[in-house]
């Protein structure tokens, strides 16, 4: 069974002021058949989080240890580290001009399955999840992410999720600008993809509305770089009602 | 209509209006390379063009031409020849003053014939050649037209494109040249009422490679598209320098040139001269220039100039600009699992992408895209 271990991460991210610590010291494991939810204020550090364990050249941990079922997560490239079962859905999905979806979908696939998929079982495969996540079949052809509205980058993060079918998927404000339906669709992706029990989920949000589709076995609150609280699915309730009011106050006294 | 127009960045020292050009090499005075029209060139590296060295040897020419096209090889004095355009510059009247005899390739009015393959393969190395080229659409014709250079020397040459009305020609220059070979070549076209030409220029190898595509509309109606795709490696020096004359009304230009650069002084250069006369009410220009940059030591120069004479157009634009890899779109590719150096292809063939999609000849477009290929092979990964 997968587990990603995260322990005492120090992250800094380099400013014309120099380095700034962005993270400070955050401990959180994530094992197969769990769902996280990572829930904090704008500004906090949540996606630094999500970055820095998929890799991103600008963030630099400065200490700590990322695993993923025992391997040393930070010595491996950002490619080995997808291949090694982890996947980060992002906030911004980036446009690669000249690069058709379809192409992009099956070198990726490629790469983390070892061997390039049987042609007809892929496309059967490729159509069949679009399908499932209301996409036009028209999108294989554009390139990748190329004018594509919010919600439908977003639906595309979901299809990788599906096709490279990873250990952990870290979802990074997955439900940011999209609409009801969207929303729903999206959720949807991510309950398949962890209804087999075997893969964990790290789902990281601003809102408690995606946690009404997807239901979190943990709920942590982020503030000033780190878990300040860990509970159940109704400290989720609390931060509804409440806002982040009271961990703000206490990340400003840092 | 008014168009906005941003201010060009370069701005040449005279009006493009104002250049002069002779069919005689001694009406053009040596040049010393700091001219502007010069100063991107390595002047030491063009073996003396500039300053009248003489023909050692020719090029060879042959021509794959299907039903319906004619090929002559005619004396200097045939009366068809200039009619494409006139020298602007000293190597292109030296060329022009120093050709043995010309290729003329006429398609037939009304005709639309299969590719036509013109192999130019250069003197050899250390030789020197001068050459003329003149291809010819009557009216109506529709052809597509491969120019393909290749081989080792020093060439300078014209090449003339002659639309008639309502012609569509497809050009594509490709220089594929040896490491040694030096290559400066004046294009020019002269574009009928409501006639079309689609010229790609392609270049990959030599060690100085000078192409200057020039297009000029004979009556209203007519359109032109200027593309190029380059790759430079170490060393190379490609410099391709455009100029759409917008005299008469209602033309469309677009221009777009893509380039990639990888080793230590690689070296491109585009100037991209827009010129919309007084007259040339109701003008559509678009020029874009991009260059990307694989590798630390290389250079790209770019500089788009637009010079308008009347408000009354229905617009004009350029763009430019010169980068490195894009680090975002590489982290999102390799955070699916893609390697770093197929990461890097990937992005790269996608930047040549749409102007390759523009070439209609599969064959041709197969064999760039597997040149592509090969130079991506040497990209650090």
């Amino acid at each position: 069974m997968a587990t990603l271990e995260i322990k005492d991460l120090h992250v800094s991210v380099g400013t014309d002021d120099g380095a700034k610590e962005i993270l400070k010291g955050v401990d959180l494991t994530v094992r197969a058949g769990e769902t996280h939810a990572i829930m904090g204020p704008n500004g906090s550090g949540k996606s630094t989080l999500s970055y820095a364990v998929a890799g991103h050249p600008k963030y630099e941990v400065t200490s700590g240890t990322v695993t993923l079922d025992g391997e040393d997560v930070l010595a491996m490239s950002v490619d080995e580290r997808a291949r090694a079962g982890l996947f980060l859905a992002m906030q911004y999905p980036v446009e690669v001009p000249g690069v058709s979806m379809s192409n992009f979908l099956r070198t990726a696939a490629t790469a983390v399955r070892g061997e390039a998929p049987k042609l007809r079982t892929w496309v059967k495969e490729v159509k069949a999840s679009m399908a499932e996540l209301d996409i036009d079949p028209a999108f294989a052809e554009r390139s990748v992410n190329e004018g594509f509205s919010g919600g439908e980058k977003k639906r595309h993060e979901i299809l990788q999720l599906a096709l490279l079918n990873p250990k952990i998927a870290i979802l990074d404000e997955t439900d940011s600008g999209l609409d009801v339906d969207a929303l729903r669709v999206v959720s949807e992706g991510v309950n398949r993809f962890k209804a087999s029990g075997e893969t964990g989920v790290l789902l990281i949000t601003h809102y408690t509305r995606i946690l009404r589709h997807i239901t979190p076995d943990f709920v942590h609150v982020f503030a000033g770089g780190r878990i300040v609280e860990s509970g159940g699915s109704e400290l989720a309730d609390q931060l509804e009602s409440g806002g982040y009011v009271k961990y703000t106050g206490e990340a400003a006294g840092v | 209509m008014t168009a906005a127009v941003e201010k060009s960045r370069g701005v040449p020292e005279s009006s493009r209006a104002e250049w002069f050009t002779s069919y005689d090499v001694d009406a053009f005075e040596v040049p010393s390379g700091r001219e502007e029209i010069w100063r991107f060139t390595p002047m030491k590296r063009i073996a003396g063009l500039h300053t009248g060295v003489a023909a050692t040897g020719s090029a060879e020419v042959e021509v794959e031409a299907p039903t319906g096209v004619t090929v002559e090889t005619v004396p200097r004095g045939d009366s068809r020849l200039g009619q494409g355009g006139v020298p602007a510059d000293r190597v292109a009247a030296q060329a022009y003053s120093s050709f043995a005899d010309a290729t003329v390739l006429t398609v037939a009015a009304d005709t639309r014939v299969e590719p036509v393959t013109v192999t130019v393969t250069g003197p050899g190395a250390g030789e020197v050649a001068y050459g003329h080229l003149q291809v010819r659409a009557e009216r109506f014709a529709e052809a597509v037209v491969v120019i393909d250079h290749r081989g080792s020397g020093v060439y300078a040459d014209n090449v003339e494109f002659v639309l008639a009305d309502g012609a569509k020609l497809t050009v594509v220059s490709i220089q594929d040249w040896a490491d040694d070979a030096v290559h400066i070549s004046a294009h020019h076209a002269r574009i009928g009422r409501d006639a079309v030409l689609r010229h790609t220029a392609i270049t990959l190898g030599g060690n100085v490679v000078r192409l200057s595509p020039t297009a000029a509309f004979a009556d209203r109606g007519a359109e032109v598209e200027l593309n190029g795709i380059y790759f430079a490696d170490a060393g190379q020096h490609f410099e391709h320098r455009t100029f759409v004359d917008h005299a008469v009304p209602n033309c469309t230009s677009n221009v777009v040139y893509k380039g990639a650069l990888q080793g230590e002084d690689a070296h491109t250069v585009w100037i991209g001269d827009v010129l919309i006369r007084a007259a040339a009410e109701g003008t559509q220009t678009y020029e874009l220039n991009r260059n990307l940059l694989l590798t630390d030591g290389a250079r790209a120069d770019s500089v788009p100039n637009l010079e308008i004479e009347t408000g009354e157009i229905a617009g004009a634009g350029h763009a430019s600009a010169t980068g490195r890899f894009d680090d975002e779109q590489l982290f999102y590719l390799q955070a699916r699992g893609i390697p770093e150096d197929q990461a890097r292809r990937l992005v790269v063939r996608g930047f040549f992408h749409e102007l390759l999609m523009k070439i209609q000849v599969p064959a041709v477009r197969e064999r760039l895209e597997a040149a592509i290929e090969a130079e991506l092979e040497a990209v650090g990964g």
